[in-house]
Formats: C-alpha cells, structure tokens, sequence
C-alpha cells in the first residue's frame, strides 16, 4: 500500500477561498489569478484523495489505522461492532471446513435473509382473513420481485430448520456440548424449538388450504394437553372446555380463524423474531465466553482420564 | 410402478426440503464418521505409543514445527465467512427462482385436504400420531424430547471427545443420538411426507394414492389378546405389561451401557441421578419403535387401557 508518501494534501476542509487583493490589476487578471490559485488547490487536494486513508472523514469512520501489521488487523475486527464477536485470532485448524460444517454461521446467516425479506413482506401483508390470501396473489403476480421475495422466504425457512438440525448433529458428534458448554448446548435446543415455531407460525400466513390445515392438525395436538386441553387426559375433570383450553389461548378462538391469523402474524412478525434474536446473542456471547469454538481439539487418551471430582 | 405419483409427491414444492435432507443428512453422516474414524485411528497409534503421544501434536490436521498455531480473523476466517454467506445466497437465490413456494386454494374450513399434512418437520410427530394418542404424540413427547435434548450435557459423564470427532470413544452416545435423529426423527418425517398417503394410510413409493382405499381396522387393545376382560383387570393388566417392558428395557440399556470395560468405567463415572434421568428418556424413546413394531407387526392400537388414558 506504501507507494511514495507526498502527503501535501491538506485535509479537505478549505473550500471557498478568499480571492487575494492585488493593487492595480484588472479585475479580469485578479479573476483568473484567483482561478488558478482555486485549480491548483483543487488539484492538490484530488491528489490527496489518492489517498483517502489519510483523510479526516476516513478516520473518523474507521478510527484505527488498517495497515498491514498484526495490531491493525486485530483492531479491524476488535473495533468492529459487526465483526467483534470474533476473537482477534484462531486456532489454526478452527478455520477448516470439515470440523464445523459452517452450519452455526450459515444459519445465522439465512436468518438475518429472512428478516431481510420478511420484512419486506411485511409492507405488502395484511393479517386479515379478507385480504391475506388476495395479498400473497397481490405480492405473487404484480409487485416486483415479489415471488422471488415470498420464495426466499419460504425456502429460507426450510433451509434454515435444515441447517439448525445439522448444526445440532454436528456439535454432538463433536462432544462440543461437554464441560465448560453445557449450558450454550441448552441454550442452542430453545433456539432449535423457537426456529421450529417460527417456520410454524409461518405456515399459516398465506391463508391457503396447505397452511390452514397444517396449523388445524398442529393445534389439534393442543386440544390433547395433559391437564390444559378438553380432550386431553384429565382434562375433562378439570373443566377445560373448547372455549377456555390452551389451544382457545393459541387460536385466539375455538378455530383456526382470523383471530389465529393475527396471533400467528404477531408471533411470527414480532414474539419470535424478538426472543430468537435475545437467544441468539446469548448463544454467540456464551460461544466466546466459553472458549471459542471447540475445536478441533486434541484428542484426549483413555490412559489419561482424570478421576471425577467428589462433591 | 407409478413413476408419475412418485414423481408429483418428490416434486411438489414443500416436499423438495426432504428430498434435500435424504441428500445432506447421509453426507453429513458421512461426513463426520470419516473424521470420527481417522481420528480414532491416531488415537489407537498414541494409545500404543505413549513417547509418541506425548510429541505429537493431537490432530488429524497436518503440523509441522515452527508454524505458527493462531491465525488472524482477518482474513483467515472472515473470508470464509464472506464465501459461505455467497454461496448461501447464490444457492437460496437460484432455488427461488426456479421453484416456486407453494400456495394451495384460499383456506376452506368445509373442505378438508386429504391427505392434511402438517409441515415437513412436524410430520414426525404427525407420523407418531398412528402409533400413540395425540396427548403422547403432540404433547408429551415433543416436550420429552426437547428436555431430553437439554439434558444431554448433565448425563454424559463421558469427559473423553470433546472438541474432536471420535466414535470409539463415545460410541454409546453417538449411537444413541444417531439412532434418535436419523432412525426416528428424520425416518419418520421422510415416512409421512413419501409414504403416508390418503386417509393417512401406507403407500409404498411408487403406488398410486387411491383416495378411495378401504382399510378396515382390524387393530386390537392388547388386553383383548389375552382375553382379559373388565375395566379394573385392564387398567391392572396394562399397568404390569407397561412396567414390565420399562424393567426389562432398563435392563437392556444398562447392559449396553456396560458392554465394554471402557463403558463400565465411564458409568461408574455416573451419579444415581444421571442413571435414572438417562434410563427415564432413553426407556420412553424406545418404546417408540417398539410401539411402531407392535402396531405394524401385530396391529395392537393400545397397551394400556384406562377410562382416563390409553397408552
């Protein structure tokens, strides 16, 4: 990057410069004197922007010098909100492909996509049992890139429930779960859960005949809750009833109608996103805290076992 | 052979996220048992050769002396990263655009879809629903199983594998977690989506789905075989088959969990509350298949009969 450094160039900052009174010249000498005084500033500074590092504006976004030595790439990831999750450094053989799959990322990943499209969805849906249906048409055959919008989400989903199962067989076949991460692995299966319910809620938005009935036969499961449904055991005698069991509280109703088309907008536009995004900090969070990724460790020997701790 | 049903249940739209996993979860199976493998094999070589282990470096990755352990994030890792997010974003652009998401007729409570299918990764459970009442199979154990997840970590008193693949080292546990996600989770989502047809019932691939079947139900309670009769000697004769099957599949868990003098020591490693919680999952985890054989082989609907229950 180092090539001849002539930094003449001032700081951007001095734009309209006063025109120097010279005596007796003409007012027309003085004009192009003043002009060619302005060109050759002008000049020097373009000249500075060759440069634009040098530049204050660049440095007060950046903050920190971005030259090739080890401290400023550790800074460049350190003093970045997006990328200071990182650590500065990594193991070596961490970076392989094989050990993680990229599973953990990725997922991430096609979750911040689906916010991105799921958020322009949103300009164009209304959770309304009059207009849902006409809406998705509305958004299939008329908005621009509209169908493109609605299958990135729709795949999105269906490749992130992919992604998350596979980030969880990973990291058990890993044995990444075991001492000190035993809690990020808890914390990874409500992710799991709340991924399972996000994609649910989904389903049934478009209010098509594939959506509702999956969400009949999904919250007919309800109604059979131990205790909380009307057909469950116990729940008879405990005077659950259609109208006031647990799947009366998810339904918003005894069936799926617009009061459920509302909840599972409101769960799956806001709820959801909201709780997934808290877990999913304290999943990244706990990853650094924990140690980093857990490997590729080296293995440990059956000879060297350590006797357990008594409590 | 009917290619054309086969061909519209794979094509359909919701259903190419399956045909998806049957690719990715084999290779990914695949994929970590290779490694698992090569690992244990070097761990078999520093087993034998404690002055080897003892200088080796632990890993299947190649080392050689005097490179150097850590890298910077950036780039090494941040590529990556960059790479992965393309790829995912090429991948999920062109899937858009040559499938579109599905979208049925507008929703219509009077008109039920046959065969109604709850989304992909719930048919699982949907699947179960053949096997056990819904306050079992929509309540019970999809909580069973998420809980069971959670406790993962606090029942593997295993302290070897962590951080690296191994099979030989952990091979109860990954076993157990294989036969839990590919033999029953994804065995049993690929079932219901390829297989169960109209009315629910068993196609086989490649028979046409004949929406007007007969299948006469010719299930039995299993109290009915022994002829027992009477609310009170059903409720008592359930009761003792229920518990006798949790003793003898406590009995077989323990042996496996005892097979070798390395499984032994590790389960000696094991508090009387990781048995017990280990026992508890894995008993009801198992009487899924041996519920699935009991009604596939010799078509017993319940096991338990109670005025408050069947099980």
């Amino acid at each position: 990057m180092a090539d001849g450094n002539g930094s003449k160039g001032t700081s951007g900052n001095g734009a309209g410069e006063p025109e120097q009174n010279g005596g007796k010249k003409s007012p027309v000498t003085v004009l192009v004197e003043g002009a060619k005084a302005v060109g050759a500033q002008a000049a020097e500074e373009i000249k500075a922007l060759k440069q634009p590092e040098k530049t204050d504006v660049w440095k007060s976004v950046l903050r920190v010098k971005h030259d090739e030595t080890p401290r400023s790439r550790a800074l460049g990831v350190l003093s970045n909100v997006f990328l200071h999750l990182h650590p500065a450094k990594i193991n070596r053989d961490a970076v392989a492909y094989n050990y993680t799959w990229g599973m953990g990322g990725m997922t991430f990943y096609v979750y911040i996509t689906l916010v991105f499209t799921g958020t322009l969805l949103m300009f164009y849906y209304h959770p309304s049992k009059v207009v849902a249906f006409r809406d998705i048409l509305y958004l299939e055959h008329d908005v621009p890139f509209g169908k493109l919008l609605r299958n990135m989400h729709r795949w999105g989903a269906h490749l992130m429930v992919i992604m998350v199962e596979l980030h969880m067989f990973r990291v058990f076949l890993t044995g990444s779960y075991k001492k000190p991460r035993e809690f990020n692995w808890v914390v990874g299966v409500i992710l799991l859960v709340l991924t399972l319910l996000l994609s649910f809620t989904g389903y049934l938005l478009p209010d098509d005949q594939l959506g509702f009935w999956a969400v009949t036969v999904g919250t007919n499961m309800a109604r059979a809750t131990p205790l909380l449904g009307h057909d469950g055991p116990f729940g008879h005698q405990l005077g659950m009833t259609p109208f006031n069991d647990v799947r009366f509280g998810l339904l918003g109703g005894s069936i799926v109608d617009s009061n459920a088309l509302l909840r599972a907008y409101i769960w799956h536009c806001v709820a959801i996103p909201i709780i997934a995004s808290a877990f999913m900090v304290v999943h990244f969070w706990r990853v650094r805290k924990d140690g980093g990724i857990s490997g590729p460790a080296p293995v440990q020997l059956e000879s060297e076992i350590k006797e357990p701790r008594k409590l | 052979m009917d290619l054309h049903q086969l061909w519209t249940i794979v094509s359909l739209p919701d259903n190419v996220p399956i045909v998806l996993l049957m690719i990715v979860v084999p290779f990914y199976t695949w994929y970590g048992l290779r490694q698992a493998f090569a690992n244990d094999r070097l761990i078999a070589e520093l087993e034998a050769n404690p002055a080897l282990a003892k200088t080796h470096h632990r890993k299947t990755q190649p080392w050689k002396p005097g490179w150097v352990k850590e890298v910077h994030v950036w780039p090494y890792l941040l590529r990556i990263e960059f790479l992965a997010a393309i790829i995912v974003t090429l991948l999920l652009m062109v899937w858009s655009i040559t499938l579109n998401a599905p979208l049925e007729e507008p929703s219509n409570p009077t008109l039920t879809m046959n065969p109604s299918k709850a989304p992909w990764y719930f048919l699982g459970l949907q699947e179960m629903l053949v096997y056990f009442d819904p306050w079992i199979a929509g309540v019970v154990m999809p909580s069973l199983i998420i809980v069971g997840l959670m406790v993962i970590p606090y029942i593997d008193a295993n302290p070897l594998g962590s951080g690296y693949y191994t099979y030989k080292q952990r091979k109860f546990a990954i076993l157990t977690f294989i036969f839990g996600f590919i033999v029953l989770w994804v065995t049993m989502i690929v079932i219901g989506t390829l297989i169960r047809g109209p009315g629910w019932m068993w196609f086989w691939p490649g028979t046409t789905w004949d929406h007007n079947r007969l299948e006469f139900a010719v299930n039995r309670d299993l109290p009915d075989i022994f002829g027992i009769k009477g609310r009170v000697m059903k409720i008592i004769f359930g009761a003792i088959v229920v518990g006798l099957y949790s003793v003898v599949a406590a009995l077989g868990i323990h042996k496996l969990m005892n097979l070798t003098p390395f499984a032994r020591r590790i389960f000696k490693r094991m508090s009387l509350l990781q048995v017990a919680t280990m026992q508890i999952f894995l008993i009801i985890m198992l009487s899924l298949p041996i519920k699935i054989l009991a009604r596939l082989l010799f078509r017993i609907k319940y096991v338990w009969v109670t005025p408050w229950f069947n099980v």
